[in-house]
């Protein structure tokens, strides 16, 4: 399981659905792996602006990761525009090192094995291989 | 001959025989991959944008190599842990993923391929013809990028406002229109209804899903249409091949309530 989904993830519980404890869900045990993706920065430019940046370093805080920038970064920040020049494509723009470490941050760090739990309810939710189970039983549904 | 989602959930129908014979079965593969580069034409994405997508009922990820391939980013959510377990056997054999813990940072054992030992003690049905030991047509040396998710989708989709640009679904839905158990809660029209309600949530204002489905009856395809404009979604049928064999049925919901007739019409036939 990537950081960016964990940034994205709820209780799934119905009656956890209005609390403002039930996101995110705090990762407890979790086995960190690193595994390489290709690098997107056009995708780090369109999710920017949807990641919750107080709730992705609460959560690095809690995985013990500690190359999170405070604030969140300005999406001008993402690309090198010292080499702007007229007519320059989009896809031409160069990456600053930033993009990349959020990158390997978001997308390529992952929790491989632990469980997620619901700062709401207190249910858990197993991730194991990298996959987390989000199946209720029927009385939760 | 008797479909599927009549016989056993498909937690269940899924098992492990069922879900290899399913993946690696060529033809299967290759309706799968026109009915997915069909909900990505319906989709119409902007070119230029690398989307955040989920793919409900994500299977072994055949659905999921095609919009990596495209450079989208995406979430799949199945309810079968066989299937999850194929997708996540991806990619082990040719081009091994680069992985390392992160603590230890050392390399990891990436395990060789798929077992060969297939079961041959059970039966998948239908008609398919078999061609064991062929190359697979969608990039099968592509490790699976998405992160995975064992969930069922009618009970809940666990995402805040907005996580995602656009939502696909191949051959999935028509599982909703089965009841889990004689439970009221667990009734097809209470899991359509927190299906279309949780997705609506869960895409940004503006987007889409297209959703290929096998509804058994015009009935069916009805109580589906229906879930999802009461959720609040735009929702039209476009279907390909209509009253042939080869039908295709998908539903195309737009969030916002915007009509969606204008993007069936300039899609129909092309
Ligand atoms: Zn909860």
């Amino acid at each position: 399981m990537k950081i960016l989904t964990l940034n994205f993830l709820t209780c799934a519980r119905k009656t956890c659905k209005s609390s403002p404890a039930a996101f995110p869900l705090h990762p407890r045990d979790a086995e960190l792996e690193i595994v390489e993706t290709e690098f997107n920065a056009l995708f780090i430019q369109n999710i920017l602006p949807r990641v919750e940046w107080d709730a992705l370093k609460g959560l690095c805080t809690e995985l013990g990761l500690t190359n999170v920038p405070p604030e969140a970064p300005e999406p001008k920040e993402l690309f090198d525009t010292s080499i702007k020049s007229a007519g320059i494509d989009e896809k031409e723009k160069e990456p600053t090192q930033l993009t990349r470490d959020l990158h390997n941050l978001l997308l390529e760090t992952t929790i491989q094995s632990g469980k997620l739990v619901c700062g709401n309810c207190g249910h858990e939710y197993a991730i194991k291989e990298g996959i987390a189970n989000f199946l209720l039983p029927s009385h939760m549904v | 001959m008797s479909r599927p989602e009549d016989t056993l959930p498909p937690d269940l129908y899924y098992n492990d025989p069922v879900s290899r014979q399913y993946t690696t079965s060529s033809r299967i593969q290759k309706i799968q991959a026109q009915m997915t580069h069909r909900a990505l034409q319906i989709l119409n994405l902007p070119p230029s944008q690398s989307s955040h997508i989920l793919d409900v009922g994500s299977g072994s990820g055949l659905s999921g190599a095609i919009l990596t391939q495209r450079g989208h980013t995406w979430v799949g959510m199945d309810i079968s842990a066989s299937m999850l377990a194929i997708a996540l056997q991806r990619g082990t054999g040719a081009l091994p993923r680069k992985r390392r813990k992160l603590a230890q940072d050392m390399e990891m054992d990436v395990e060789d391929g798929i077992d060969d030992k297939q079961s041959n003690d059970e039966d998948a049905g239908d008609e398919e013809v078999e061609d064991e030991g062929e190359e697979d047509e969608i990039g099968d040396d592509a490790p699976c990028e998405g992160d995975l998710l064992l969930a069922d989708i009618g009970q809940a989709l666990p995402f805040r406002p907005g996580t995602f640009d656009a939502a696909i679904s191949i051959s999935a839905v028509q599982w909703l229109c089965q009841a889990e158990s004689s439970d009221e809660n667990d009734a097809p029209t209470r899991r359509l209804k927190r299906f279309f309600e949780a997705l609506y949530v869960c895409l940004k204002r503006g987007g889409k899903a297209v959703m290929q489905f096998y509804p058994r009856n015009q009935k069916e395809r009805d109580m589906v249409g229906t879930a999802a404009r009461r959720a609040g979604f735009g929702a039209g049928f476009l279907v390909d091949a209509e009253g042939t064999k080869a039908e295709k049925v998908y539903l195309v919901c737009s969030v916002g309530g915007e009509d969606v007739t204008a993007t069936i019409e300039a899609m129909e036939d092309v």
